[in-house]
């Protein structure tokens, strides 16, 4: 069949099973536009922003395990995407972002609308591409998904210029790629896998240190085998915190700058340290020269570059996470006797950690007078079902979420770890609320956060996505405040968040549902009346203003000098 | 250390801004690129100069190879191999000194490829050694300009440093 650029584009994305796409239209994808108005297996999705169209699409990409799609036009559309496609990148989320480009005779001459999206998204995508071509289309848009979503996933993103998309050619979708270039290693070597059982067997005090890499190869069952059987602990990092199942006896929750307590010591008193996934990131490590120095490091990744990229590894695996831990756990299984007297032996380690949790569980001080923000997050908890997908911005909310709020099943929780993305957390919610119509979806947010992508409550009503956003509001930027608090003798330079926002009527103006306390004993009346109320629903919480995130490792200290909670 | 590396590259649009864009993003240095097609149209050979520790370089092939345009990279540091640079020297040849850059051509097997009354212009390949020697030697007489073409390098022996 003989098609246009348009066309094609549309069929690939068809043949690719993409059934959602997020969007803003403008000049130069206008004729996308047109042919995705009949196109009824496509739900296109308008957001108010390109930046919260790319979100979403990643927290589609996030929640599903799949491609998230998301389009924009050229120039303005299209750099307004870069925040979203950085973030993507940062945490490696599979996506395929279509930009329009001005006419190929038009490249170069600084036309209208024109930007160098090639040129400016090189260093935040996994690859990108400039068709030049309408013969190169199809096999563009195969390559794209494919390198999207194997090996180290990532966003890859496709310019198209406007006469590609008019150009016509016979429709032919190639059955499989053939990039030289590109041969992800997913098998672990058998030999290594080996040695790694072996230094796991002689461990008298291991921990595994759990990345997002889990969450990417789907692995949180074989993770969780792993634990049962060898009954090492197990610490998440922000992107892995619903990895594992954070109520397990063996989750020591979060290490790092505000990591736990036992988690931080474990870390730093343990002579084996088993990195799934993880990639070493610096607030995660603190001081790296004392970051797990007592420790022989095994690492398992599927990206060679994450390798002895910050720390020196004693055993590198490269594959795939979910390969690996079939592999280790099987040949464990096959050492049953040793794998017993390895639980023995590490019971002293274990008790050792559970006294560490008894001197500083993660705790913080309720009162009667002030809402504190993390029982804010206990009660929702509490009452939300244990499949609810929990989004955030950035900031204080974020940590505090990570820290309190036990998350029970893999992708139930979304956040932008790597690139650390104020204004994540709604369009996320959105894209994930589109994924899945019939489950809870909530945005914890901050009341800073909340107004760098506050324009989707429209996109939300528009299209009857029940996302239900939770303002933890103090009005600060908290987070940055705690950090001037405690190291710039409280000068609150820019941090003070001047205008009380009336964050109801912005809610109703939008036509969603707002509401808001500032008393303790409303908190679980308004987080019960907000989960029942159909569509859209913003809570606004008056939260004690000046709480901290802690315990907190101060930037350059080693991870076991932590600030502790009083 | 110095390390000699080649990248063979998908000979397609912006490539060299990819590899060039690792190094400068990743504040690895480049001493010297070179880059042009090989015998097979679709496929471009890149030689690097770069210095770093292991675990530098370690990351730099690393890096190199996880980019999905790099088909292969070779870290020539460990291996026997050849290595050619190309420099055109303009240097000023007047009166008795006429006489003296002859010399030096010569000795160095290089040749003059442009005369005027006032200067040579003097080609030269070889080792990047060997090009660092006449320079110093022609320096005194005064070097008007110098293009060096980076060194290429190819592996000794019969074996190929690459199967497509
Ligand atoms: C886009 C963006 N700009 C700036 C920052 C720096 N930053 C990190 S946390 C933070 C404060 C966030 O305030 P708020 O959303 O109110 O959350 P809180 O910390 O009060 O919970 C800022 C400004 C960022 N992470 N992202």
């Amino acid at each position: 069949m003989v098609l246009t650029g348009s066309q094609i584009l549309i069929e690939a994305l068809k043949l690719e099973g993409v059934d959602t796409v997020f969007g803003y239209p403008g000049g130069a994808v206008i004729n996308i536009y047109d042919d995705l108005f009949e196109a009824t297996a496509i739900n296109h999705i308008l957001t108010r922003h390109e930046q919260a169209a790319v979100h979403a699409a990643d927290g589609y990409a996030r929640c599903t395990g799949k491609v998230g799609v998301a389009i924009a036009t050229s120039g303005p559309g299209a750099t307004n995407t870069v925040t979203g496609i950085a973030t993507a990148f940062m945490d490696s989320i599979p996506m395929v972002i279509i930009t329009g480009q001005v006419p190929t005779p038009l490249i170069g001459n600084d036309a209208f609308q024109e930007a160098d999206m090639c040129g400016i998204t090189r260093p935040c995508t996994k690859h990108n591409f400039l068709v030049k071509d309408i013969k190169d289309l199809a096999r563009t848009i195969k390559e794209a998904f494919y390198i999207a979503r194997t090996g180290r996933p990532g966003p890859v993103l496709v310019d198209l210029p406007k006469d590609v998309q008019i150009a016509k050619l016979e429709f032919k979708y190639p059955d499989e790629v053939n990039l030289r270039g590109y041969k992800p290693t997913y098998s672990g070597n058998t030999r290594q896998i080996e040695k790694a059982a072996k230094m796991i067997l002689e461990a008298q005090k291991p921990v595994l240190y759990v990345g997002g890499g889990v969450n990417l190869s789907a692995a949180s069952e074989e993770l969780l085998k792993l634990a049962d059987l060898t009954q090492i602990p197990v610490t998440t990092t922000l992107m892995a915190m619903a990895a594992f199942p954070q109520r397990h006896p063996l989750a020591l929750g979060m290490l790092g700058m505000h990591g736990t307590f036992y988690a931080n010591m474990s870390v730093t008193e343990c002579d084996l340290l088993i990195a799934v996934g993880a990639r070493f990131d610096d607030r995660v490590t603190g001081r790296i020269d004392s970051f797990a120095e007592k420790a022989k490091v095994i690492h398992v990744d599927i990206d060679p570059t994450s390798i002895r990229k910050n720390v020196e590894v004693d055993l590198p695996i490269v594959g795939d996470i979910r390969d690996v831990l079939v592999k280790l756990t099987d040949s464990l299984t096959r050492q049953q006797e040793q794998v017993e007297t390895l639980v023995e032996a590490t019971e002293a380690w274990r008790d050792t950690i559970a006294e560490w949790k008894e001197r500083h569980p993660m705790a913080y001080r309720h009162t009667k007078s002030t809402i504190k923000p993390q029982y804010v997050i206990e009660k929702l908890r509490e009452l939300t079902n244990d499949d609810a997908i929990i989004t955030t911005e950035v900031g204080q909310h974020q940590m505090w979420t990570a820290q309190f709020f036990e998350f029970t099943q893999p992708r139930t929780f979304l956040t932008s770890g790597g690139l650390g993305t104020m204004g994540f957390g709604l369009p996320s919610a959105l894209g994930a609320q589109a994924a899945f119509p019939e489950r809870q979806v909530i945005d914890i947010s901050g009341d800073g956060s909340f107004q760098m992508n506050s324009q989707e409550l429209a996109t939300l009503v528009q299209y009857q996505l029940p996302v239900k956003i939770v303002i933890l509001n103090n009005n600060y930027l908290g987070m940055v405040r705690q950090w001037q608090q405690m190291f710039f003798d409280k000068r609150y330079s820019q941090t003070v968040l001047e205008l009380p926002i009336d964050f109801i009527k912005l809610a109703e103006a939008y036509g969603a549902t707002g509401l808001q306390t500032s008393k303790v004993e409303e908190v679980e009346e308004i987080i019960r009346k907000g989960l029942e109320t159909p569509g859209p629903v913003l809570m606004n919480f008056n939260v004690s203003r000046e709480e901290n995130v802690l315990p907190m490792v101060p930037a350059g200290r080693a991870i076991h000098e932590m600030v502790l909670a009083s | 250390m110095k390390h000699t590396i080649s990248v063979l590259v998908e000979n397609e649009f912006g490539v060299l801004a990819r590899i060039s864009g690792l190094f400068s993003g990743r504040g690895f240095n480049i001493e010297s690129l070179s880059v042009a097609p090989t015998h097979d149209p679709d496929i471009s050979r890149m030689t690097i100069v770069t210095r770093g520790d292991d675990r530098i370089l370690e990351q730099v092939t690393k890096q190199l190879n996880k980019l999905i345009s790099t088909i292969k990279v070779v870290d020539f540091t460990d291996e026997e191999f050849v290595e050619r640079e190309l420099a055109l020297i303009k240097v000023t040849a007047e009166a008795e000194s006429r006489a003296e850059a002859l010399r030096i051509v010569d000795i160095f097997r290089a040749k003059v490829v442009d005369v005027t009354p006032k200067t040579y212009t003097i080609e030269i390949t070889g080792a990047p050694r060997k090009i660092d020697g006449i320079l110093e030697l022609l320096r005194p007489m005064g070097i008007k300009e110098v293009v060096r073409s980076g060194p290429v390098a190819i592996g000794r022996g019969a074996k190929r440093d690459w199967t497509a």
